[in-house]
């Protein structure tokens, strides 16, 4: 085997450029698989993040209209379903496995939000008095909202940073009036997601609506909301649970709930619904899967060639040291000595190949992340994979060359000069 | 007896039908002779140095080599018997332009499943005999022809190989190196190993203990020439 091995490096050393331009086929097939593999990883490992965020174990439950979430903006209150009472929050804080449960109303592209002459339409939400620790915000500078704010429903607001980019520029905000569908609040404070600058992403729709709006949230106290809006909007409910794990479950038993004590009448086809995250992350990855799943195809049609170019250039191998291959069973080499030292080369030849390869796919996967701005995350998995497939595919087509040098005659093979 | 054949023919194919070269031959040959055999050019003395070497099987008649039939062997028996019993020095040298000196010679140890440094120092020590001692790291091109068949005869010699075959052995070689040769053979067949020389030199033939003729295809006596 070491005997082996070390004629075959040899040989390969001998010929090094019919080595590569053998192995290229290989080398393209594999690189381009790397490439791929590690781009996928790599945004679906930045879809996973972005949507499970950081770390607050979201579940939002909100109503819907048959498979549709029912869409505020356009329709009227529906017919049947109930606002979400405070008792209904205690009762679905008290549910297993849930840590703490807010109620919200919420517009994404809202217009007419203004601050003197700059514009804005991020979301705007009117939360409850829970809402910025269930959702994961600290308060950056200013105060939180106060229960006078919402008994009172003052007229009072608090921006994140996006939004306070959006209407203020870089000027200090607090004290100042944001116009609100021509109501005046006041900016008392500025928050921040807690641990990573990530917005409240809770479906599929706010995802894409997030990386073309920029995001940006302004907040106004839930009880300000008739005053904007309408009575009678049917909150979500934003709920976190105790460990990433138990998110759908959670989800489910909080939309149960909710459907059987809110809705009431209405002709049936209401009721509330969890957004499991985890699905939704799960979603987006596999649609980025399929797609480079058939690129992965394309780049086994270049292993399959290149795997057809090594057993080529072995056949002509063996018909050009026909007096090699002669001489040695002439000296008492058996059939498989013979089978495996053709094998051993041409493994190690496709080998050679891989790890040429892998190494040239995460070039290739680094720079396409260099220049698109795309995550990669190179799988130690899949190089590994790589590899051993590379040895494979060297036996696999390794073997017809190998099996006709172990069946030469050896006063044919010696016969020749 | 070291080998024994009885009645053997072998014929190629050719065209639609075959065409025979050896016709007939009965030949044996008792351990530690010194054996030549002679015949012009074309007569089948390579083919019938295939034949006793295990290197090919008779078409029809029987070959038993130290008692074994070979006619009927698979090509792994013969491997083994060429391997552990037949040393071969052929015309051309056959040495792999690519090893050393040692590393040729070690090659019938590697087939005999010897390990590394024992083949090294078995191979070194075949040099030192052929008077080679200093050339173990050169390769065959480095080598002058008579050089090439001293390492080919350290080779043939290594598995200490009960018959030494040898076709043409001094056809390529200046008549001083040839003559060095033959004493190797020599000294070699006094030390016990069987010889078959195969030529059409007779002067070389001159050597051997004694000589069979062989004349299209049919070994016959020195008289009927
Ligand atoms: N494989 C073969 N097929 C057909 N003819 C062969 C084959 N091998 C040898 N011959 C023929 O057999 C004859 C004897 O060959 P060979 O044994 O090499 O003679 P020598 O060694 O005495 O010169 C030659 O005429 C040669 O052409
Ligand atoms: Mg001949």
């Amino acid at each position: 085997m070491r005997e082996n091995l070390s004629v075959a490096f040899q040989g390969l050393w001998n010929h090094k450029l019919r080595s590569v331009l053998t192995m290229l086929g290989i080398i393209i097939g594999i690189a381009s698989i790397i490439t791929i593999v590690s781009t996928i990883r790599g945004t679906s490992e930045q879809i996973k993040a972005n949507l499970v965020g950081a770390g607050t174990n979201g579940v939002s439950v909100r109503l819907y209209q048959k498979n549709n979430p029912y869409d505020l903006t356009w329709n009227p209150p529906p017919d049947g379903v109930k606002p979400v009472t405070e008792d209904t929050r205690q009762e679905l804080s008290r549910l297993d496995h849930v840590e703490s449960v807010s109620l919200f109303h919420s517009r994404e592209w809202c217009n007419g939000i203004y601050a003197g002459d700059h514009g804005f339409n991020g979301s705007l939400l009117g939360v409850d008095a829970h809402y910025l620790d269930t959702a994961g915000y600290a308060l950056l500078y200013g105060r939180g909202f106060s229960e006078a704010d919402f008994a009172k429903s003052k007229k009072v607001c608090l921006l994140d940073a996006a939004a306070v980019t959006a209407l203020f520029g870089g000027d200090f905000p607090l004290g100042c009036t944001v116009e609100i569908l021509e109501q005046p609040f006041t900016v008392i404070g500025v928050v921040n997601p807690v641990s990573k600058t990530e917005p409240d992403i809770s479906s599929l729709s706010d995802y894409y609506t997030y990386y073309s709006s920029g995001g940006g949230t302004v907040f106004v106290p839930g009880s300000t909301w008739p005053i904007l809006y309408r009575f009678d909007e049917p909150e979500t409910v934003l709920l976190t649970a105790d460990h990433t794990d138990n998110m759908t479950r959670v989800g489910q038993e909080a939309a149960q709930l909710l459907t059987a004590t809110q809705i009431t009448g209405g002709d049936g086809s209401f009721s509330y619904r969890a957004i499991d995250l985890m699905e939704q992350a799960e979603q987006i990855q596999q649609l980025s899967r399929s797609t480079n799943s058939q690129l992965i195809w394309i780049a086994s049609i270049s292993l399959l060639v290149g795997g057809i170019g090594v057993m080529n250039i072995m056949l002509v191998t063996v018909t050009e040291r026909t007096a090699e291959i002669g001489l040695k069973k002439a000296l008492g080499a058996r059939k498989k000595r013979i089978l495996y030292q053709f094998l051993t080369e041409a493994a190690v030849l496709t080998s050679c190949g891989g790890v040429l390869g892998v190494v040239s796919g995460v070039v290739m996967a680094r720079l396409i992340s260099a220049v698109m701005g795309t995550p990669t995350a190179v799988s130690m998995g899949a190089a590994l994979i790589a590899l051993a497939f590379s040895t494979v595919i060297g036996v696999v087509f390794g073997l017809i060359p190998a099996v006709k040098a172990s069946n030469l005659n050896p006063i044919e093979a010696l016969k020749r000069d | 007896m070291l080998l024994e054949m009885h009645d053997i023919c072998k014929s190629f194919p050719l065209g639609d039908g075959y065409i025979e070269i050896l016709k007939h031959i009965d030949l044996s040959v008792e351990e530690g002779e010194y054996l030549a055999i002679m015949g012009p050019s074309g007569s089948g003395k390579t083919t019938l140095m295939n034949l006793i070497g295990c290197l090919d099987v008779p078409t029809s008649g029987s070959y038993y080599f130290c008692g074994q039939d070979i006619a009927g062997a698979s090509d792994d028996a013969l491997a083994d018997i060429r391997n552990s019993s037949i040393g071969f020095v052929f015309q051309n040298y056959q040495l792999l332009p690519t090893m050393t000196a040692l590393d040729n010679v070690a090659l019938p140890l590697l087939y005999a499943d010897v390990d590394r440094t024992e083949r090294r120092e078995r191979a070194r020590a075949a040099l030192e005999r052929m008077g080679l001692g200093e050339r173990v790291e050169h390769r065959p091109n480095q080598l002058s022809g008579g050089q090439c068949q001293r390492v080919a005869i350290a080779r043939a010699m290594i598995n200490k190989p009960k018959l030494l075959l040898a076709d043409e052995p001094t056809g390529a070689l200046d008549t001083a190196s040839g003559a060095q040769i033959m004493d190797l053979f020599e000294e070699l067949n006094a030390a016990g190993t069987t010889v078959v020389l195969i030529t059409h030199d007779p002067n070389v033939a001159a050597r051997a203990g004694h000589t069979r003729h062989i004349l299209d295809g049919r070994l016959v006596e020195e008289d009927a020439l």
